[in-house]
């Protein structure tokens, strides 16, 4: 009603909330959670089929309502993720991916040339592209340049919930880029998603928020309510900030009381 | 003859295929991945693709995950 669909590789989304599969005590918890969350892309990863095997992860993901959105976390170099997405294409889980280069396993921090990279030849096969990166404007017009569909800057490191670090770079990167923004990683609890979309960003990715909380499923609701209530209040136009009050009650015809 | 799947030393009958491999593994297709020695085999190749001697095979499929 107030709001268009945020649109991934020619697909509108009408939630701004894309969340992750994984860190869940059990996968009943994860399917509440996603219910709760309004979410229609989850991200997954793409690992080696463990014997003998037993339920996959897409028994409970209903792929008809949830576009899936595999990831290549856990690559540290270009080449091994451009496997992977190739891995995930052939699979069957389509074109998008939740491009990752990780560069150093203490902080996840990413590896921006090889993401860069990766970006380049991917994009050039038809990927869409959504690369993980960090809060660089100059990374972020890179990867834009070099075919990326969105690009996700970190808001802090992967599962540290620290939330928005470093907002006014987050802030350049929305005036610098002109592809959808997606804060992916570093959320601790819905205000972290707020601000996020507070700041003019187009969606929050989040797993650890969710999944570590002690009621995931009440949290991804929070979060579901916070995404929105940020999203609206950007689209509103907040009022300026002030340093001293302004009374907002009429200063005339107040009764007098003195004797 | 000897091969690696997803890391584990293997013993396979000579001339068996891709096809074969997940037959006798028992693996649910859907939504699985193969790669031998870092190539992906499409899946419209799984029933001609012999593994030789040495290969190494990678089977993938979702797992949960988010970053």
């Amino acid at each position: 009603m107030y709001d268009s669909n945020l649109v991934i590789g020619g697909k509108e989304f009408s939630s701004r909330l894309i969340v992750g599969t994984g860190k869940y005590s059990s996968t009943e918890v994860m399917k509440q959670a996603h219910e709760e969350s309004g979410a229609q892309m989850v991200t997954v990863a793409l690992r080696r089929v463990s014997l003998p095997t037993g339920e996959s992860i897409l028994d409970f993901i209903d792929t008809s309502r949830y576009t899936l959105l595999p990831n290549t976390a856990g690559c540290y170099t270009a080449d091994e993720a451009i496997r992977t997405a190739y891995l995930a294409r052939e699979a069957g889980l389509g074109d998008l991916v939740k491009l990752e280069v990780i560069g150093d396993s203490r902080t996840l921090f990413p590896d921006v040339q090889g993401l860069l990279e990766a970006t380049k030849t991917l994009a050039k096969d038809g990927f869409v592209v959504m690369p993980y990166t960090n809060d660089d404007p100059v990374m972020a017009k890179r990867l834009e340049d070099a075919g990326a569909a969105v690009v996700m800057p970190l808001g802090a490191p992967i599962g540290s919930g620290l939330g928005i670090r470093n907002p006014y770079n987050i802030k350049i990167i929305l005036e610098t880029v002109s592809v959808p923004v997606i804060v992916d990683a570093g959320v601790g609890t819905a205000s972290d998603a707020a601000i996020a979309m507070e700041l003019g960003c187009d969606g929050v990715l989040m797993n650890t928020a969710i999944a570590a909380a002690r009621d995931p499923a009440a949290m991804a609701r929070a979060m579901k309510l916070a995404v929105e209530a940020g999203r609206l209040a950007f689209k509103s136009g907040r009022m300026p900030k002030k340093l001293y009050a302004t009374a907002s009650s009429p200063l005339e015809g107040v009764p007098d009381w003195t004797t | 003859m000897n091969v690696t799947v997803n890391g584990k030393p293997m013993e396979l009958e000579p001339g068996t295929t891709v096809e074969g491999l997940l037959t006798l593994l028992g693996v649910p297709r859907q939504y699985l991945a193969v790669a031998v020695n870092r190539d992906i085999t499409p899946k419209s190749e799984y029933a001609a693709l012999k593994l030789a001697e040495g290969d190494r095979v990678e089977i993938v499929r979702p797992m949960g995950g988010g970053a």
